[in-house]
């Protein structure tokens, strides 16, 4: 007897998978990626005839290791460019879990004793140090991701470089914004319940422009939305970017994004089955469910570049800013599954716009966009060429040829600007 | 269970060694380092497929490749001994102070406290010692606060120091908020009240300073008073109060002597090294420092060595990694971690000596294989001189 209820339990196990799988089956499922169709990029330039010396060497000095996605982001762009331009491994030395204080100087010095003729460090705070190391060594180049003081500190072998992400975040908020709308048409909340969490590092230009963006993105698809963010202090912390994001959504958040770089809130995610617009990479291996798209900056491109200006010994920029036509700026595939339909055709179009400058991501006149307290912004000024304690100094929006006020994010500086609090998003902490 | 069996000898049991010969513990501690080594090529050539040779050369390329790797080698190692001494008196006096950590980084905090409000204020070489001073103080505020409260309530000094660390870091980041708002946390290093360099260089400030302090805390635990009283408090708190030392009064005194060093050590590192201060300026090291301080016996001359072996396997594990574009920290911690397992798993073989079946069919059946059953005979000539010996070591 007992034999036979165990067989019927069990036929009757299979045959529930396999009517669930009958009835899953639309042509793309959860977990299966679909590529965005590319954008014609133009690099900077095409590398055909260059030779990088077989001695050639750069450095990269990384703030955490592969296990951060925003240090993998890097790690993966410079593998890549050493490969595209014919160079060996052991040209490329990258050196991780460097902390943002003396022992980046050390490093920089150590790197340029194992013969670096170029050395790149990843994060915000390495910026004092990698300038100590430009001034010491004046024949090696010193670039820096997301740094602010390039363009003021008159060192010229050392650079500063950054993307206009805020592009890349305002089509990832597009997807986000598709996927709202989908959820109110299918009756699973209504407009006024659109409410999205973002879980931030710091509060300060670069968390907040991205958040914007990500936002804007998001508005410009579905009106009613409305954000709420939560800073955790740390650009790596998975306990504190976890319960950030399980915060929100106990707060009512239908949909996550992050600036943070470990996988805390994308997993918070899928264990609670809310969708996620993530950064630096895709997480769809890890959150098949709920991932939907990733904007990352691609460095392939600059460091490709900085090798490439190195070994002709031509200048490198001060100030880098990587786009979207250069390739700087890019999308993952997105969740077949999970995106909303109809998700792909608004990035493409909205990005081609983005491309022809016919679209302003701080659009400034147009209505029902960005307010402050109700009212539209006219201007903005920003910190460009200082920071804390002074006061800000330039600046930043501008006007198109066809009237348009903007604010212009990344023309003043590589590194964001915009710090400006809109109406519509709500800060947690 | 077996009550009607005869009592069945076990395969092997322990026996305490009471015939060290004094050389015995080094030979066996060389032995270990060495199959340690061994066993890390092994590893290293299991998972990554390079020659234990080449790991070898590069693991010492790395520590000691130029003068520059010497020298900020150099550096942390003295830094790391100034940590391990800080911690070695409390620990000698069986007061588990886990929260060198924490008294360091409020020194630190303190120093650039200091810094801070006065730098460009006061006269530079002003502002050095008063950061000094401020140092000091707040590092053995910081360390006699559990002092206090284990003499006066007898609290668990273990859990009260661990949480005191996490307090210093929450104030640190606290402070930063406030001192650099807008940012990520990082507050750039200041121009004003850093110790000069020598010759260029800001290791030799460290060096000199890890030299000395070593001396006098060999001088303080060997040769004083002091170093006699925390030496009997460790051993017996009974024994102590019997020949008239007031155990609360060394308790306190001695952390604050710790606290004191941490306080230097958070000084170093913001006036000598960082410039700058954050809740990772002390990297942990306030943990690593019970090992290096633990294996070197509380000896602060064996400290120098045992510092120095844990900076040069990270640093070397670091070139290994590096050297084979593995940009994944996990493994060269895990050697590590491997490694010390090692040599402190071999401090038990110099204590306790393995006896197997077959050795001892001969002898008396020993009761049971408990660990610590010390007055079991596995060697026959030790037999009149166990009693003694265990004796000494009873608490």
């Amino acid at each position: 007897m007992k034999k036979l209820i165990t067989i019927i339990l069990a036929l009757a196990l299979v045959a529930a998978v396999v009517v669930g799988m009958v009835a899953c089956g639309s042509d793309l499922k959860d977990g299966e990626p679909v590529d965005i169709p590319a954008l014609k990029t133009e690099e900077v330039r095409t590398y055909e005839g260059l030779t990088v010396p077989a001695d050639f060497k750069i450095g990269m000095i990384c703030l955490h290791d592969e296990s951060s996605t925003y240090d993998l982001n890097f790690i993966n762009a410079a593998k890549a460019a050493v490969k595209a331009l014919g160079m060996s491994e052991s040209q490329l030395i990258i050196k991780t879990g460097i902390d943002e204080k003396i022992v980046c100087y050390n490093t920089a010095k150590d790197l340029v004793n194992q013969g670096c003729k170029v050395i790149f460090a990843d994060s915000f705070g390495h910026e004092p140090f990698m300038l100590q190391a430009a001034q010491e060594f004046p024949e090696v180049q010193f670039c820096h991701a997301t740094g602010t003081t390039a363009h003021t500190a008159n060192q010229p072998n050392f650079h500063n470089a950054f993307a206009s992400i805020f592009e890349g975040r305002y089509l990832a908020g597009i997807a986000a914004g598709m996927k709202l709308n989908e959820m109110i048409k299918d009756g699973k909340i209504t407009a006024d319940k659109a409410v999205m969490g973002y879980v931030g590092a710091y509060p300060y230009e670069e968390v907040k422009s991205g958040y914007t963006s990500f936002y804007l993105g998001a508005k410009s698809v579905c009106p009613s939305v409305t954000m709420q963010v939560q800073f955790t202090g740390s650009w790596f912390d998975i306990a504190l970017e976890k319960a950030a994001a399980e915060n929100l959504i106990s707060k009512g958040c239908v949909l996550i994004s992050q600036h943070a770089d470990s996988m805390g809130a994308p997993s918070a995610c899928e264990a609670a089955g809310v969708p996620n617009v993530s950064y630096n990479g895709s997480t769809i291996e890890a959150c098949p469910s709920t991932f939907i798209v990733s904007s990352r900056i691609d460095w392939t491109p600059y460091v490709k570049y900085i090798i490439a200006q190195t070994v002709e010994n031509k200048p490198i920029a001060t100030d880098f800013t990587g786009t979207l036509k250069d390739g700087s700026v890019a999308l993952t595939a997105v969740n077949g599954g999970v995106m909303a339909e109809g998700t792909i055709d608004a990035i493409v179009e909205a990005r081609a716009k983005l491309v022809d400058g016919s679209l302003k991501v701080f659009d400034l006149s147009k209505d029902n966009y960005i307010t402050v307290n109700g009212q539209k912004v006219t201007s903005y000024v920003a910190y460009v060429d200082g920071g804390y304690p002074a006061d800000p100094d330039t600046e930043i929006v501008k006007t198109t040829e066809a009237g348009v006020k903007y604010v212009a994010e990344s023309e003043f500086r590589s590194a964001p600007s915009f710090g400006l609090g809109i109406d519509g998003i709500t800060l947690l902490n | 269970m077996n009550t009607t069996k005869k009592t069945r000898e076990p395969l092997f049991h322990l026996v305490k060694r009471t015939d060290v010969k004094p050389w015995l513990p080094w030979v066996v501690r060389g032995v270990t380092i060495v199959v340690a080594f061994l066993f890390i090529g092994i590893l290293t050539f299991a998972s990554l497929e390079i020659s234990p040779f080449e790991v070898y050369a590069r693991i010492f390329k790395g520590a000691f490749g130029d003068s520059y790797r010497v020298m900020t080698l150099l550096r942390d190692v003295a830094i790391l001994l100034l940590f391990a001494l800080a911690v070695t008196p409390a620990f000698k006096m069986k007061f588990w102070n886990i929260g060198a950590e924490g008294q360091v980084l409020m020194g630190a905090f303190a120093c650039m406290f200091c810094i801070f409000y006065l730098g460009g204020k006061v006269n530079d070489t002003l502002l050095i010692f008063i950061s000094l001073a401020a140092a000091l103080l707040v590092g053995s505020v910081w360390a006699v606060i559990p002092a206090l409260f284990k003499a006066k309530w007898n609290t668990n000094e273990t859990l009260f120091t661990l949480m005191m660390n996490y307090v210093a870091i929450q104030i640190i980041l606290y402070a930063i908020k406030i001192w650099a708002p807008g940012g990520t946390g990082t507050l750039s290093p200041s121009p004003y009240g850093n110790l000069p360099t020598i010759a260029g260089e800001n290791f030799w400030f460290s060096i000199i300073v890890a030299i000395v302090m070593t001396a006098v805390m060999f001088i303080y635990l060997r040769f004083t008073k002091h170093g006699y009283e925390i030496n009997v408090v460790g051993e017996s708190e009974n024994t102590a109060r019997y020949i008239g030392i007031n155990v609360k009064k060394v308790i306190i005194r001695t952390l604050i002597f710790s606290g004191l060093i941490c306080g230097l050590t958070g000084f170093m590192l913001v006036a000598g090294i960082d410039h700058t201060v954050s809740s990772t300026t002390a990297e942990g090291r306030g943990f690593t420092a019970i090992l290096v301080s633990w294996l070197a016996k509380f000896n602060p001359a064996g400290m120098i060595f045992t510092s120095l072996l844990v900076v040069f396997l990270s640093r070397g594990m670091d070139e290994v990694m590096t050297m084979n574009g593995i940009s994944n920290n996990f493994f060269s911690k895990v050697v590590i971690g491997i490694m010390f397992l090692m040599i402190i798993g071999c401090e038990f073989f110099i204590n306790y000596k393995i006896v197997f079946r077959h050795r001892a069919k001969s002898e008396v059946v020993p009761p049971a294989p408990v660990e610590g059953a010390e007055k079991t005979c596995g060697e026959d000539t030790s037999d009149g001189e166990i009693p003694q010996a265990t004796t000494a070591k009873e608490e």
